[in-house]
């Protein structure tokens, strides 16, 4: 199988987030980024896929902070190659997004061929204007499945997994080539020990390919972008850790669990 | 201008899921501001007959054809789009449910509508459209306007109420013949989650971990509060992808719905599809380092510390209490 995984840095929502002074975006000057977590898991799952049935993995990422030891950390853990697409992530919507990975596939020096499986996150934390795996299935004329989190080849094809609710998943067959947008690997992501990344930093390469920018890099008008007011604020238990125990016990007596 | 407003209707195993009244409810209010019809697109086996319950509408087009049966979302998008080319609808609602996610994104790519994802509030300005999305698991909200009133939106669950939606009226059903295109990706069946040692949704409390809980050791902490109080362990997503609690425990969009009559949530940051799963338990009581995590705005009580830290003081404390 000829697997390619779409990976995108999101803001780590782990640090604070702030509205930049348009009001309108994030303040980009303290935000940290990390590997959207589903794009995690559809490594995770094109890297196990390999395993099992053999084929090429390439990652394809647009250029943002920390996305080369992304890039590194995938190499590291079983990944072929890795491509950087020089177009820099920031401030572009899903669909300029989709835009620039179509045109990686029809630069001609990557091409979509039979046994193409294509995998993304199936969802992104700044997913403003839609998702990109079902997008960029569009563009590439490809059939598409999302919210996956099991996927398998069998016979000329794939049997995958989709989440429904309470646990709940539907089986369903799908012809390849194909887009997959990933929730969840079968297996957890892997770990990768820094000194193996460091190595790889020494001996790998990663790839470039020059795509035009897209000229219209969102579609919606953003009027405001703020962070929620708190609702009805939880009623906050001071103190040291003991104290605090001694509060959550009565507030669990007064709700009758003990 | 929206000519009309039309809502793709959601059923899964024969029933209309709750997402579908919540975007009744939510269409009608733009309908009436609007001064346009509130439209319906119901697909699968047994649309003309789930049809009925959907009198919100003023009127529900039914695709009544098993071939739509959980069908590939470019399906789905396709008989959406043949509608909107049919009806001039200028405003599409879509659930960013498990089941829907990716047709507004298909449909959006395919059409020239712009789609405003994740959605939890409309407002109607003028012949304006104001969406307030919810982005960053929650942390932050943007506004978005669709200045000619034409989008299609993504309408988060649980953020209209579902009563709005309901009416005991029988709609007029127009029934659409659409050409079901052989499908690349196909329902083969489901797969029900098995049966885990305890079920969640029984519980009178569960201690639910979440990232914050750091290492699977630490998950037994929490094991034993629950014990302590005759409880049960549940978890958020990213400890379940870890593999250090079994699916049958994860609360959430793709997991359990619960109602305990106690929630303690330890390093769980409350992102809406989380919240989703456990807002209508009686008592939330969450524990966080971060005073700004977005599950203090619904919790009842909260504090803002190391939950591994508490865990164990806890735990005696509830075995003293008990005596
Ligand atoms: C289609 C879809 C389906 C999904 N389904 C589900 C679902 O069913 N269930 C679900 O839960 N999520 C689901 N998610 C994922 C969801 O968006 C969040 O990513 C997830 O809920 C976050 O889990 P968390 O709160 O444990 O982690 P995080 O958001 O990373 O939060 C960890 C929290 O722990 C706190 N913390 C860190 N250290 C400590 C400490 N020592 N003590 C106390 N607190 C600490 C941090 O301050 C932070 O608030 C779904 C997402 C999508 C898009």
């Amino acid at each position: 199988m000829n697997i390619f995984v779409v990976l995108k840095m999101v803001p780590d929502t782990v640090e604070e987030l702030n509205v930049s002074q348009d009001g309108k975006s994030l303040d980009s000057e303290f935000l940290r980024f990390k590997l959207n977590d589903p794009d995690e898991h559809a490594l995770e799952q094109a890297l196990i896929l390999k395993e099992k049935c053999g084929g090429k993995v390439t990652v394809i990422a647009l250029d943002a902070p920390e996305v080369d030891d992304v890039l590194y950390t995938a190499l590291a853990k079983g990944a072929d190659r890795a491509v950087k697409i020089p177009v820099s992530q920031a401030c572009l919507g899903t669909k300029a997004t989709a835009k620039v990975l179509s045109d990686f596939f029809s630069s001609g020096r990557e091409a979509v061929t039979l046994d193409t499986l294509v995998l993304a996150g199936s969802y992104a934390i700044d997913d403003l204007e839609g998702e990109l795996a079902p997008m960029l299935a569009v563009h590439l004329g490809l059939p598409y499945l999302g919210v996956v989190s099991n996927v398998a080849a069998s016979g000329p094809g794939l049997v995958v997994q989709k989440e429904f609710a309470g646990g709940l998943r539907g089986e369903f067959e799908v012809e390849l080539p194909a887009v997959l947008g990933i929730q969840s690997a079968e297996k957890p992501p892997r770990y990768v020990p820094v000194a193996k990344v460091r190595a790889v930093m020494k001996s790998a390469k990663i790839e470039e390919l020059e795509i035009p920018s897209p000229t219209d890099a969102v579609c919606l008008d953003v009027q405001r972008t703020y962070k929620p007011e708190a609702g009805g604020r939880a009623e906050i238990f001071e103190g040291s850790p003991e104290e605090i125990a001694d509060k959550i016990v009565d507030a669990l007596a007064k709700s009758g669990v003990i | 201008m929206a000519i009309s407003i039309l809502v793709l209707a959601e059923q899964l195993r024969g029933g209309i899921s709750d997402i579908t009244y919540e975007m009744l409810g939510a269409g009608r209010a733009i309908a009436q501001a609007l001064g346009v019809p509130l439209e319906a697109v119901l697909l699968g086996s047994g649309a003309s007959q789930l049809a009925s319950s959907l009198g919100a509408a003023d009127k529900v087009f039914v695709a009544d054809n098993p071939g739509l049966d959980l069908a590939a979302p470019e399906a789905v998008a396709e008989v959406v789009k043949t509608l909107i080319d049919k009806t001039g609808a200028g405003i599409v609602l879509v659930g960013c449910t498990n089941v829907s996610l990716g047709i507004g994104s298909i449909l959006a790519a395919r059409s020239q509508m712009p789609l405003v994802n994740f959605c939890r509030a409309i407002k109607v300005d003028g012949g304006a459209l104001i969406c307030t999305s919810q982005l960053f698991g929650g942390k932050i909200l943007s506004d978005v306007k669709l200045a000619d009133g034409r989008g299609i939106i993504g309408v988060y669950p649980g953020a209209f109420p579902l009563e709005q939606g309901r009416s005991p009226r029988t709609p007029p059903t127009e029934a659409i013949d659409v050409p079901v295109q052989p499908s690349k990706v196909r329902f083969k069946q489901y797969i029900k989650p098995e049966t885990g040692d305890v079920d969640i949704t029984k519980q009178n409390v569960l201690v639910a971990v979440g990232r914050g809980i750091q290492t699977q050791d630490n998950v037994q902490l929490a094991e034993e509060l629950a014990q302590a109080l005759g409880g049960a362990v549940c978890a958020s997503r990213p400890v379940i992808d870890q593999g250090w609690l079994p699916l049958t425990r994860q609360v959430g969009k793709s997991g359990m719905t619960v109602k305990p009559r106690v929630y303690l949530a330890f390093g769980i940051s409350g992102a809406p599809e989380h919240w989703e799963g456990m807002q209508n338990s009686q008592c939330i009581i969450a524990v966080n380092t971060d005073p700004k995590a977005p599950i203090f705005d619904g919790a009842h009580y909260g504090a803002v510390t190391d939950a591994v830290e508490l865990l164990p003081v806890l735990t005696e404390k509830v075995k003293m209490r008990k005596g």
